[in-house]
């Protein structure tokens, strides 16, 4: 975090009262409305909202680029005491890039694919600064050296693809930065990459604002990036900023309903599936030409007051700290200390019997290489190692969760399990029964029915051709669960009802449906065949906040009351934390660790699940972390490490016994199993990654 | 939390067809290539109450247009060399060439679908069988291939069709395939998959009507150029036999002619054009509105 010299001086970006349209066919649509701040220079801004809020949009109105039909109808951006409303193109062209750098969430559309990264950079100083090709060149790879990009020689040679994805986004982060500029803008630069990618980037940024003095606006919908990132925060809702103020009164003392509804509904880790469940938002974010007269917060919000908060605008307001600024007109009402909101305890259930027990699971897929050069050296075929001897149980009623970063082979084992590939080696035994050579064609409609899956892109899960009712119809006919139609489309309805829809969602086609109301539908198809198991694969993850805790809730909802197993598969620790009974940690195809969920957010820690948890950015102030910052690129699956597959990052390794042998696999307890060549007193000694209550650095 | 939202009327296909011509109401381009097309379905479907005379009969020889008849009537776009009416023919040529443009396209599409889904869907040695036989049909010349396989097997409606079918289909297999094996790893495949149903039902249920956008504007492009095919097949003898008015063997009975008496050949050259051109509006007009949402 660098030192914000908040109020001192004259700000370097001014946005005053502004208000930014998109012009369609529909009309005029308000993507923003009435917004204003002051960025000092030195100083970083977090901006935190949905999807749809409008915090991109004013990103792009401060670069003034705003393509075809959008326009800034009202209010000013004055940059360095330039109103960007008087530039002309050529002025602004200098502008970009130059004095205004952007960094983009997407680093490989960012970058062009076809010339080489050293020609990319050069660019940025040839054109703002008219120097010459060898001093570009040294410039560049000053600059890559300074993103803490090792051999910054091969890395200017490379063309974008040959660099991975963090790579990428510090090169962007470089380029932005060769230029100078003193605003740089940046729209969530790490959301495509991997948490422990991720945290490195996160530290990069941290540190740019110190060495070169640039003031950031960081873009993000992750309440703890912006933590560990920003001085101050603008909380955005529905194109208004709701809530602002300097990061610790915002994220302590937060005076907006919908902030205290955002952390209320974010997995801190003060939260817990039982005692302390998470309070989700009711509702769904309004379309921008749906947005309801007054507080567009009103129909979602607990405190509610027809006739003041529909009134009309509600105007921003200074709120009861220095430099908080809320948009509500109760904020002084709200007695939040005596607000309890409605939440179900869930009591805790024991697990019931084994219903999935996975021993030595292997799924190698086969590569052909069909080049010249391999035909004639002979190695022509390759194996790609997805899974590596998995071995873990589940039982009834239990929540167990992969846990692991993309290509960890997590996604490959819900594939093995649901029968679109069959195992190469090993066992799963599914209520008795090995399934794990039993391709899906030969699965029994029982088998089919009691093991379904809850998909990650809520875009992808329902056929757009297709009712939602006919989609949920056809899988209660395929397994049985009734055969005439009125009785169909009644358990259709139950189900809608179950997943807290509208029943007349059955006539609808999921393109009338939101994210959340999708992923909703595709709950209830997978309950739809009572199932015993229900593989769940990311499946909050493309959701907004707010909706994520809902439809989190719904499943657990449905979990208990259907007595089923869930397989939770995801990435997001934090998740993981909240509702998990037990949890398997994977590395690119092997289990790194396993237990449950306390023991595995405890040490001892496999280096591996110490750094993935440092890597996890929490929205707490009171959370203090170890930094373990991991090193390197994943391996390729195809060429994986001999010996621990983590051994090319691990900050612990030990020695050569790490690249030669694949390491044992210590039993701590009955559950808790790390793989490891550190020995055991060794690993204990560590202390937890996450401290709460401790004050804030 | 319960997500309110207000009540959805239920959609039928119907509506959803209508919906679908309402947006292409927005569209000049696509609106002047539909209403091409409509006036010469009127025209085919009208034939027998349009024509003035019989599309057949020999009356006066080589009038120019406005020309009267020995009944008094008039040969508005004249008669050619044997004194049939131009007019009249043209209007009974449009039932041939849109029947036959239409079912040929029609085959073409049910051929290249099934090869192209099978070949998509299946992928390995499937797929690089049919591929194979695709390149080996488009690797020949159209025309040659039409000539080859009219000439084997007579000139007649039927073979019309399979000649078209036979030339078209692997191209529309071509983009079936690349469709499907964009949509075959959707998760709504995989929710089909995983609950066990059969490969042909996936693909006829879960993956061809998401491919319809692409697939409905190439068919409208498709036509167009079946029916220059016909045309073309017509003007080199080989299509419908004689004497039954077909648009390309008007211009090629007349072609000889065509500096002195030009009417003979202009008016079923436009015909054809004009038709032509209306399907390739109606494709633009349809990407364009496919485009927009």
């Amino acid at each position: 975090m660098s030192n914000g010299q908040s109020g001192a001086g004259k700000p370097l970006l001014e946005c005053n009262d502004l208000c930014i349209s998109y012009f369609t066919r529909a009309g005029e649509i308000p993507a923003v409305k009435d917004f204003s701040l002051q960025l000092y220079p030195g100083e970083s801004v977090g901006i935190v909202g949905e999807s749809g809020c409008g915090k991109s949009t004013v990103a792009m109105a401060i670069m003034n680029y705003m393509g075809a039909n959008g326009g800034i109808v009202g209010g000013s951006i004055v940059f360095d005491g330039r109103d960007m409303a008087s530039l002309s193109p050529e002025e602004l062209r200098q502008l970009r890039g130059g004095d205004i750098a952007m960094v983009y969430q997407e680093p490989m559309a960012a970058l062009n694919p076809s010339l080489t990264i050293g020609k990319q950079l050069m660019e940025v100083p040839m054109f703002h600064e008219n120097i010459s090709a060898t001093e570009a060149a040294a410039r560049a790879k000053q600059m890559l050296a300074d993103v803490n990009l090792p051999d910054p020689d091969r890395v200017m040679a490379a063309y974008p693809h040959q660099i991975s994805g963090g790579q990428q986004q510090r090169v962007v982060i470089s380029m932005a930065l060769l230029s100078h500029p003193k605003l740089l803008l940046l729209d969530e630069p790490t959301t495509a990459l991997d948490v422990t990618v991720e945290a490195g980037i996160v530290e990069l940024i941290g540190e740019i604002s110190a060495k070169f003095g640039t003031s950031m606006l960081y873009i993000s919908h992750n309440m703890g990036l912006i933590k560990d990132t920003c001085d101050r925060v603008c909380v955005m809702y529905s194109g208004e900023v709701v809530e602002e103020g300097p990061i610790d009164t915002v994220f302590n003392a937060m005076s907006h309903p919908y902030t205290r509804g955002l952390f209320g509904a974010i997995p801190l880790p003060s939260a817990d599936k039982r005692s302390h469940p998470l309070v989700a938002i009711r509702g769904q974010l309004p379309l921008p030409h749906e947005r309801p007269r007054g507080c567009n917060f009103g129909p979602r919000c607990d405190f509610f007051d027809a006739g003041r908060c529909d009134a009309g605008d509600i105007p921003i307001v200074d709120g009861a700290h220095a430099m908080q600024r809320v948009r509500c007109v109760r904020w002084q009402e709200i007695d939040w200390a005596s607000h309890r909101p409605d939440v179900t305890v869930r009591p805790e259930e024991p697990a019931g019997e084994e219903v999935l027990a996975v021993d030595e699971m292997r799924k190698y897929y086969t590569v052909h290489d069909r080049s010249i050069k391999a035909m004639l050296s002979g190695h022509s075929v390759r194996h790609v190692k997805a899974n590596e001897s998995i071995t873990f149980n589940a039982r009834k009623q239990e929540t167990v969760a992969i846990v692991g970063e993309s290509g960890c082979g997590k996604s490959t084992f819900a594939k093995v399990l649901t029968g679109l590939e069959t195992a190469t080696d090993g066992k799963i035994d599914f209520d008795g029964v090995d399934i794990s050579h039993v391709p899906v064609h030969n699965r029994t409609p029982k088998q089919l029915g009691s093991l379904q899956m809850v998909f990650q892109n809520p875009n992808d899960t329902l056929n757009p051709s297709h009712t939602i009712g006919a989609q949920i119809g056809r899988v209660i006919k395929k397994f049985g669960v009734e055969t005439e139609p009125a009785k169909i489309q009644q358990r259709v309805m139950q189900l809608l009802d179950a997943v807290k829809l509208p029943r007349d969602f059955m006539w609808r086609r999921p393109r009338q449906l939101s994210g959340g109301q999708k992923q909703r539908v595709g709950i209830a198809r997978a309950f739809a065949g009572n199932p015993s198991m229900v593989i769940a694969d990311e499946p909050v993850s493309a959701l907004d906040v707010s909706v994520q805790a809902a439809v989190t809730d719904l499943l657990m909802d449905l979990q208990r009351e259907n007595k089923t197993t869930l397989l939770f598969i995801s990435h997001d620790l934090s998740v993981v934390r909240y509702l998990a009974d037990r949890i398997v940690v994977m590395y690119l195809g092997q289990i790194m660790e396993r237990g449950t969920t306390e023991q595995v957010f405890a040490p001892p820690y496999h280096p591996y699940t110490e750094a993935l948890l440092s890597a996890v950015p929490i929205a707490d102030t009171s959370v203090t972390k170890k930094r373990i910052l991991l090193e390197g690129n994943l391996p390729s699956v195809l060429n994986p490490p001999t010996g621990c597959p983590f051994e090319t990052r691990c900050p612990r390794k030990v020695g050569r016994i790490c690249e030669e042998e694949r390491p044992p696999v210590i039993e701590i307890s009955a559950e808790h199993r790390i793989a490891c060549h550190i020995p055991l007193e060794e690993l204990a000694k560590a202390e937890p990654v996450i401290q709460v209550g401790k004050a804030a650095e | 939390m319960t997500e309110t939202t207000a009540t959805a009327p239920r959609e039928s296909g119907a509506m959803r067809a209508l919906k679908g011509i309402g947006l292409l109401r927005e569209s000049g381009v696509g609106m002047t290539g539909a209403g091409i097309i409509l006036f010469w379905l009127i025209v085919a479907i009208l034939a027998p109450v349009l024509a003035p005379f019989p599309p057949n009969a020999t009356l006066v020889p080589m009038l120019a247009p406005g020309g009267e008849a020995p009944d008094g009537g008039i040969f508005l776009l004249g008669t050619d060399h044997i004194g049939r009416d131009i007019l009249s023919r043209l209007i009974w040529g449009s039932r041939t060439v849109l029947f036959y443009g239409i079912v040929a396209t029609a085959c073409a599409y049910a051929v290249g679908i099934v090869m192209g889904l099978a070949a998509g869907y299946f992928g390995g040695i499937v797929d690089e069988v049919i591929s194979f036989i695709a390149n080996v049909i488009l690797s020949f010349p159209v025309m040659v291939l039409y000539v080859i396989i009219i000439s084997v097997f007579g000139a007649s409606g039927i073979n019309i069709v399979v000649a078209v079918t036979f030339a078209s289909a692997p191209g529309i297999m071509r983009i079936v395939r690349g469709l499907v094996l964009d949509l075959r790893n959707r998760d709504y495949v995989a929710a089909a998959q995983t609950r066990g149903e059969g490969a042909w039902q996936i693909m006829m249920v879960e993956i061809l009507p998401n491919a319809r956008g692409p697939l409905i504007v190439d068919s409208c492009l498709r036509m167009g150029y079946v029916i220059i095919t016909i045309g073309v097949l017509g003007f080199l003898g080989l299509g419908l036999p004689p004497p039954d008015p077909d648009w390309g063997g008007m211009i090629n009975e007349t072609r000889t002619m065509a500096l002195i008496f030009p009417h003979m050949t202009v008016f079923p050259c436009i015909a054809i054009s004009s038709l032509v051109l209306g399907f390739n509006l109606l494709a633009d007009g349809l990407r364009e509105v496919s485009l927009r949402d």
